[in-house]
This record gives C-alpha cells, sequence and structure tokens, in this order.
C-alpha cells in the first residue's frame, strides 16, 4: 500500500500515523486530541494512544494519532510522521518511524543523525518561530498549535474545522490566548514544505442522516454512560488512571440533581456507594487496581446483602503502585475472585471506547435486575484512548430511575431462596408492619442471623444461581472471521482493535483464523465451549504475566472453566498496548507459520517515488 | 415457603409509635449488658420523636452493641467493621427524607473505623451515631480495645495495657463533629435526653454512652455509678440568666471550654460537651450545590443536559 497521485501531483494516501514526542507539560495531548477530534468531525477513523509519566510535572511524554479512512482498529504499530521537539524525543522514538515515514523535528533544540537517510529529516525551528508569531511573554507556549499548523498544511486538513476547534477549546479563556494560539497556528501552516504535501483519503460519504461522529476517551464515555443509565449517586477517592471519572462525575451529577462524594479512603468511597444504593439509587464507585483490593471487603458485604453497586476499576500495571501510568490487564482474578467466602459477582470488560458507555449502561441494568455488584474492569489505554464513535441516541437510551419506595406486600421477603428479589430501600412502607434488616451476616429469607448450616447452603446456592442466570439475558456472541479452522484468538479489554488487525493479517496469509472479543467476563457468555470446539487452538491473547503455570488471567479461567487443553496463551507485560506485529508473530509461532511478518507495511505510505 | 406470619399488625397510618411497634428479635446481648438499657432509651427516644416508621434508619458496623438493628424494627442493616459511617452518609446524603440512626462500640469507631470516625465529623452529615462504649473487645471475647484504660488486663495484653487509650470527648471534638455529648447506660434518663437532643441536631451527632460488658470488664465504669461509690456529675447548661453561678456554667458553643471538660480526670462530667449550630451540614451544602448547578443549567431535563453534552464532542 503506497502513495498514489492524484491529479494536482499531490499524493493521496488511506491513513496515517502520526507520533507526537515530548514533555508532558508542552500541550501534545492537546495536539492529539485536535487531530482526533477534527478526524471525528470529517467522518474519518481515528485511534488515539498516549503515554503519560508518573511524575508530578514533566517527564516524556507521547502522543500518537492514526487517521483516516476505512477501519481504524489500532492506533499503528509504527509512526509515518514523528514530530520530535527535544533531543530525548528524537533519540526515543526514531525507531519507531517506518523507513520511508517523516521526522518533523524542532531544529532550536534537535540534531538528527545527518547519516539516517532511510527516512526524510526536515529541521523546522518550531520554537523560535512560535516565539516570533506570538511576541509578548508567551514564550514557547503555542509551539504545539504551531506544529498542529504545520501538520494541517503537510495533510491538507480542514482549515475552518480546525480554527472552529482552538476557538472551542479556548474560548472560554481570554480573548489573548484564543488570539495567540491562530497566531501560532497560522505561522505553522505558512511554513513553506512544498515536497511535503499529502491528502487523506475521504472517507465514504456518511449515509444521509446518519447519527454524527463524536469524539472521546473511554473514561469519559463509562462517565456518561452512567448518566445515561440513571446513576445521579456515587463516591470515590482519587487514584491514577480512574480519577478523571470521579472529576467528571462530580461536576456533571449536581447538574442531574446528584451527588459525587470524594471520600477519605477507598472503603469509605465503596461504603457511602453502598449507603446510596441501600437509599433506592444505583450508585458507582471506583478506582484502580489497589483500590479495587481495598474495597474487596465491602464488595463481600454487596454480594451478601444482594445490593446493586456498579464499580469501575481502570487496571494500571501492578502489583502495589507498580506502574500507575501503563497498561496491565492483571486484576481480571482480583475481579472476579478478590473478597472473601464465596463471592459470586458479574464482571463486564469493554472493548473499545464506544463499548465503555454501551456496557456502562448494561452494567446498571445487571446490577438493577440482579440486585449485585457489577464490576466494570476497563483499563488505562481505554481510559486515555480518544476515538471516534457514532453518537449514541440517547433518547432511546436514557433511564430514568428513581428509588422504588411502592409499599411491599405483607409477604415480602428481602432474601427469598427461589427468586431474586429487589432491594426495599427505607421509606418503603413494609405491609407485614416488619422492617427488613439487610446483613452480612448470613441470614434466612427474612434477613434474621442465621447460623444454620442448611440455611449456609441454600443461600450460597442461591447467591450463584443468580449470578449463573445473568448470563441467559446476553446477546450470542459473536466471531469475527473464519468460523472454524485454524486458530481462536480470544481477547478482551483494550485488545480488541490490534487483535481484530492482526486477524486480518493472518487471513491474508491464507491462515483460517477467527476472532472473538470477551465482554462478560463473569459470567462467561453461555455456549463458548461450542465455538471453541471448531478451532485446533484457541489463543488468549491478554496484557498480563503468564503466571507460575503458564498461562494468563483469562487462560487461566477458561481453562479451568472448559477443561480444553487446545486453549494456549499469549500474554506481555511491558506497560504497552500490543501492537499488531506481536500478535500476528505470537500467533505465527504458535501455528509454526514461516513467515512472522507478513503483510506489515514495511514502508511508510508517506515514501514516495521522487517527482519529476 | 409459606409467607411469613403477622408478629403484630401493622400499625395504622400516623398512629404513634409504640415500643411495641419498634420492638423486633430478642437481644442476644449477655444478661446484665450495659446496652439492654441503651436499646430500651432508644425507645422511648424513637416514642418522642413520633416520625413515620418507615422513614427511621438503623444501622451498624460489627461487635456485641452493633447487633442493635436486629432489635429494632425499623429499615435498617448490619454492615462490615469499623464502616457504617460512610456507609450511613451515603444513606443520609441520598436520601434527605430520612432519619439516620448508627450504633457500634468503640472498636468500631475509634479503632477500626477510627479515620471515617474524623472524616464524617469533618463532612457534617444529618445523621446521629450512637457509641456504646464499653472498653473492651467483647464480641471476641476480651482483647484490649482503643478506650481500654492503662493496665487494664486482657488477652492481647495479660500483664496490663501500655497504649494510651483513646480519649473520645476530645477526639470527636477535635475532629469537627457539631454535636458531642456522653452519657451513661446506668443513666436511662439522661440517655434519652441525651440522644434526642443529638437527634433533634442538625448535622452529625454523636453520642457516647458508657456501656458495662459485664463479661468482660465488669465494673469498668463503676467511677460514675454512686451506689457502686462513684460520682455522677452532670454539666450544667449556661441559662445566660447573668446569675453569677451562671458564670460557672458550660457554654457547649465554647471549644475552649468543651475541651477542658474532655480533659477532667475519670471518670469527668456527663451532657452535652460541644454543639455547633452553625456550620451547615453536608447535606445543606450538597443540595445547594444542586441548586445553583441547577440554576445555571435553567433546569433543563437530563436528555437536554446529556445531549448537549455529546453534541459538545462532535
Amino acid at each position: 500500500m503506497g502513495a498514489s497521485h492524484t491529479q494536482d501531483e499531490t499524493p493521496s494516501i488511506p491513513d496515517v500515523v502520526i507520533r507526537l514526542a515530548g514533555n508532558s507539560q508542552d500541550g501534545i495531548q492537546a495536539v492529539g486530541g485536535f487531530l482526533a477530534r477534527l478526524a471525528g468531525r470529517s467522518d474519518q477513523e481515528v485511534m488515539t494512544y498516549m503515554t503519560i509519566p508518573s511524575t508530578i510535572s514533566g517527564g516524556p511524554s507521547i502522543f500518537q494519532v492514526r487517521m483516516g479512512s476505512g477501519e481504524i482498529l489500532s492506533s499503528g504499530d509504527r509512526a509515518d510522521v514523528l514530530v520530535a521537539f527535544y533531543q530525548h524525543s528524537y533519540e526515543s522514538h526514531r525507531a519507531s518511524l517506518r523507513p520511508g515515514g517523516v521526522l518533523l523535528y524542532d531544529s532550536d533544540h534537535v540534531k538528527p543523525d545527518p547519516d539516517d537517510k532511510t527516512i526524510t529529516a526536515v529541521g523546522v525551528p518550531m520554537t523560535s518561530a512560535t516565539v516570533e508569531a506570538v511576541g509578548g511573554s508567551s514564550k514557547e507556549k503555542g509551539k504545539n498549535i504551531y506544529v498542529l499548523g504545520l501538520l494541517a498544511r503537510m495533510f491538507d486538513l480542514d482549515i475552518p474545522k480546525l480554527t472552529q476547534l482552538i476557538k472551542e477549546r479556548f474560548g472560554g479563556k481570554n480573548e489573548d490566548i484564543v488570539r495567540n494560539a491562530l497566531l501560532a497556528f497560522d505561522a505553522g501552516y505558512a511554513w513553506s514544505a512544498e515536497n511535503l504535501r499529502y491528502r487523506l483519503e475521504r472517507a465514504a460519504a456518511p449515509v444521509p442522516g446518519a447519527p454524527p461522529q463524536v469524539t472521546t476517551d473511554g473514561n469519559t464515555a463509562i462517565a456518561y454512560g452512567l448518566i445515561a443509565a440513571g446513576v445521579r449517586y456515587g463516591a470515590a477517592y482519587p487514584i491514577t488512571p480512574w480519577s478523571s471519572i470521579m472529576e467528571i462525575l462530580r461536576v456533571e451529577l449536581p447538574k442531574y440533581g446528584g451527588i459525587f462524594v470524594q471520600c477519605e479512603d477507598e472503603i469509605a468511597a465503596a461504603s457511602t456507594a453502598l449507603g446510596f444504593s441501600y437509599g433506592g439509587n444505583l450508585a458507582i464507585t471506583g478506582s484502580s487496581g489497589p483500590g479495587l483490593s481495598l474495597k474487596m471487603e465491602a464488595l463481600g458485604w454487596g454480594t451478601m446483602a444482594e445490593m446493586p453497586l456498579i464499580v469501575v476499576n481502570v487496571q494500571r500495571g501492578g502489583p502495589s503502585t507498580g506502574m500507575p501510568t501503563n497498561i496491565e490487564q492483571s486484576d481480571l482474578l482480583q475481579a472476579i475472585y478478590g473478597s472473601h467466602g464465596d463471592c459470586p459477582r458479574v464482571v463486564l470488560a469493554p472493548q473499545n471506547v464506544e463499548d465503555c458507555f454501551y456496557l456502562a449502561i448494561e452494567a446498571c441494568r445487571i446490577a438493577r435486575q440482579f440486585s449485585t455488584p457489577v464490576i466494570i474492569l476497563t483499563d488505562q489505554a481505554l481510559a486515555t484512548r480518544i476515538e471516534a464513535f457514532a453518537e449514541p441516541e440517547l433518547a432511546k437510551l436514557m433511564i430514568e430511575a428513581k428509588p422504588d419506595l411502592s409499599p411491599r406486600e405483607a409477604t415480602f421477603k428481602p432474601y427469598p431462596l427461589d427468586q431474586v428479589q429487589r432491594h426495599a430501600p427505607p421509606g418503603s412502607v413494609m405491609g407485614s408492619g416488619k422492617y427488613p434488616t439487610v446483613s452480612g451476616l448470613e441470614h434466612d429469607e427474612l434477613g434474621h442471623p442465621s447460623a444454620s448450616p442448611a440455611m449456609h447452603m441454600k443461600m450460597t446456592a442461591k447467591r450463584r444461581e443468580k449470578i449463573k442466570a445473568v448470563a441467559n439475558d446476553y446477546a450470542a456472541p459473536e466471531v469475527f472471521g473464519d468460523e472454524s479452522g485454524d486458530a481462536l484468538l480470544i481477547g478482551w479489554g483494550c485488545t480488541y482493535g490490534p487483535i481484530r488487525e492482526a486477524v486480518g493479517r493472518l487471513r491474508g496469509a491464507g491462515v483460517k483464523v477467527g476472532h472473538l472479543q470477551i465482554r462478560h467476563i463473569h459470567p462467561l457468555d453461555n455456549g463458548l465451549e461450542n465455538i471453541f470446539a471448531r478451532y485446533r487452538k484457541i489463543l488468549v491473547v491478554e496484557i498480563n504475566d503468564e503466571g507460575l503455570y503458564g498461562y494468563g488471567q483469562l487462560a487461566t479461567l477458561l481453562r479451568a472453566r472448559y477443561a480444553n487443553p487446545a486453549i494456549g496463551s499469549i500474554t506481555k507485560t511491558d506497560g504497552l498496548t500490543y501492537k499488531v506485529s506481536e500478535i500476528f508473530e505470537r500467533v505465527a509461532q504458535h501455528l509454526e507459520l514461516g513467515d512472522t511478518t507478513f503483510g506489515m507495511r514495511k514502508q511508510s505510505v508517506l515514501a514516495l517515488p521522487k517527482r519529476s | 415457603m409459606s409467607s411469613p406470619a403477622l408478629a403484630t399488625p401493622p400499625p395504622a397510618p400516623g398512629a404513634p409509635l409504640t415500643k411495641k411497634a419498634l420492638t423486633a428479635d430478642h437481644p442476644t446481648w449477655c444478661p446484665g449488658c450495659g446496652d439492654f438499657a441503651v436499646l430500651a432509651s432508644f425507645y422511648k427516644v424513637l416514642e418522642k420523636l413520633n416520625y413515620p416508621q418507615e422513614k427511621i434508619v438503623t444501622f451498624a458496623g460489627i461487635g456485641c452493641s452493633s447487633r442493635f438493628p436486629y432489635f429494632v424494627n425499623s429499615h435498617g442493616g448490619h454492615y462490615i467493621h469499623g464502616r457504617s459511617l460512610p456507609f450511613a452518609a451515603g444513606i443520609s446524603l441520598g436520601r434527605d427524607d430520612l432519619h439516620v440512626f448508627v450504633f457500634g462500640g468503640d472498636g468500631d469507631g475509634f479503632s477500626i473505623g477510627g479515620n471515617h470516625l474524623v472524616h464524617t465529623a469533618r463532612k457534617n452529615p444529618r445523621m446521629t451515631y450512637v457509641i456504646m462504649d464499653n472498653s473492651v473487645y467483647g464480641l471476641t471475647k476480651k482483647q484490649t480495645s482503643p478506650t481500654s484504660p492503662i493496665g487494664f488486663k486482657s488477652k492481647t495484653d495479660p500483664w496490663g495495657a501500655f497504649d494510651q487509650p483513646i480519649n473520645p470527648m476530645r477526639t470527636l471534638i477535635n475532629s469537627g463533629a457539631t454535636f458531642v455529648a456522653r452519657s451513661h447506660a446506668t443513666q436511662v434518663n439522661h440517655m434519652v435526653e441525651m440522644m434526642l437532643k443529638a437527634s433533634q441536631h442538625d448535622g452529625f451527632s454523636v453520642v457516647e454512652i458508657l456501656s458495662e460488658c459485664v463479661e468482660f470488664f465488669e465494673g469498668a465504669f463503676d467511677g460514675a455509678v454512686p451506689r457502686k461509690g462513684g460520682a455522677w456529675q452532670t454539666i450544667e447548661l449556661k441559662k445566660n440568666d447573668g446569675t453569677p453561678e451562671d458564670a460557672l456554667r458550660h457554654d457547649p458553643t465554647d471549644e475552649v471550654a468543651a475541651f477542658k471538660l474532655a480533659a477532667e480526670p475519670w471518670p469527668g462530667k456527663f451532657g452535652i460537651y460541644y454543639e455547633n449550630k452553625v456550620r451547615p451540614t453536608k447535606n445543606a451544602l450538597e443540595q445547594k450545590l444542586i441548586a445553583n448547578t441547577r440554576e445555571k443549567t435553567k433546569h433543563a431535563s437530563d436528555l437536554e443536559l446529556l445531549s448537549k453534552t455529546f453534541a459538545r464532542m462532535r
């Protein structure tokens, strides 16, 4: 796949991967965000990837955006354009540039290797040009917007839409900031780069009447999914990368008449959220790995007392403080089996940013219908990644949920053995004249403490069967690709895109392979064993360690559940999302394919035959 | 399974609350336990308050005294050890129409739940917290508690405890609780008065009740029981009548005076140490935030609000 020439001699490319490398205070996330939102507004597919240092201020940081036509499933293994603000940015990220790609470096700070001829290196005085353009006391602030101007010229981006985005972004602040941003943008745009002009292929025209695209990150999508599902109360404690959800909810919920409480610790947060739920308002708490561990005793109570609750866990690298700003999927077993005693609960894992929104709504349905805690197991990659997706049909999706304070029949039992009972919140008049005590002690059907072995067996079975029944309402799992054959690739969470692209590449190489992304982690979808039986190998791709017995966490669970020796495991723990090539190579090794690089773009789309 | 038998017919709507209507399971406490008297006093308080029964919530953590909710016929629950305050804060903040009471012991409140006590006091949600302090872990059969005196011989300190005990009154005043009182399980009228005033206080009100564990710390609070040779001294509150004796009375709004009272030697005085009627509750502040925010949104509907948010993401 290379660039093709259009009539006006500007080469046309299907998609491009741009990596911006600088320090965390340079505002490169803002540039990435502008590009992502522009792509969304242009009905183009877009996906981003970023790393944030866990230092308080400063430190190297990158933002990678892939935009173009066609289905963009991953942020791209390697970049076509590298923007390097500093020498360290250049040195750390030069290798991420595909042969034939373009290095845009700040000639005020970077001295690239003069012998490096496999790429096109273009020096631009980003810092001094920005200072010159903006003037005044703003120093080099705004060089990110200068770079945006450069990229806009290079890729013939939609200027009215971009300037509109800049105005929206800075419009709330004082006029000078908008003016300076536009000055920096114009200066970047005016920089002459005659031989560096490309045109992104237009996406197919949107279907008339189709919803517009929205562009956002996974944490934001979860927060607004919960609001759409009628969640109005919550409590939490700050921890990276969970915090942005609580920040959004703290500001947004009062608009909807709700309350979000910042608590003294993770345990108090889980408890306050359970208190809200007990009051009849399904509530949310959330955290990241270590915080989820702290909430576990409270979650055990939630299972025992049969209280609905939403718990969001944004996974990061562990154990302990681990790698707080990196991706890892190592909380799966904690989410399912954490806490004490036999404590079945529901665990769901969204597969992309759009799914963060819809799975949050599904989580609320399950929590209410089955009166149980539900964990949404997302991760750092989904939390911070920006994707474009069709705007949800809110009028159809939104739920108005009020506490059910209707009088309860005299026959009401808080914990019947033969059915799921929805909690009767205070304010409900009890027809029997007997008011229920919700309890963490083992109890009989009326909630009285019971140490009877027979009752404990019955209640344990009741709580187990209740959670098993959740799977009966799931839509049948969908397999992408070959319905049977050499291998079924299984993933969960943020690995969806790279696995899907790897499957495309493997099929291109003649391998019969399917893809199944598991969103319902616990309970699992019914009937998976029938799907598994159709493949020679089932390879579970996840970002965690193979453990003492050689299998990643989901692979361990699936092997225990299905006792199928064909289930194998592909794991890694480098704190980064999977590259398509990594998955391809590991699968190729499992299947003993000769070529492990098949279908990889070996040259950048920007590599051009020299124009005459 | 057949439907449960009606032990008592439901009271007619609006009928006054009676002890009969409020009685639930028979208490499981040991004979002679101080907690029986606290329970009996609480029934009296509820009779006087006469709230609609379905609006009363009784919650507790873990410990002997935390069995309380099973013995009160109201909505309620038995939560995990030490965490009933943040749970109850959720009930109170989410449901401003309810009357929330939390019961617990000294281990629940001052030890495992110590952090929550401080922060609940700081946040000042509308609820009443009764700490039944027996200065020993009773449910687990005699270990040192955070209020066990120095020298107390327990299974975890057979040679006598040597960690400095918590001073409950000082801790509570310092945390910012807006109503702090102290009572004794042998003084029913006093307990009723303290719990009643606490429940009428608009904010986080705490009553510590010395409640003897006859099994594991017999005679712990005899120092305040006249028939056991102790001294029962109540706090006389200022009447602001300009008389010379009034100058000696306690002003519960005076924090420094409250700290001085808290520093008195054992057994100290009983009554209201501190009351702050000025500081707004978290309930009120959150409702104000909601009202102001709703005003700014021009009372837009939920659908309008969320649609606007998504429109900004286009």
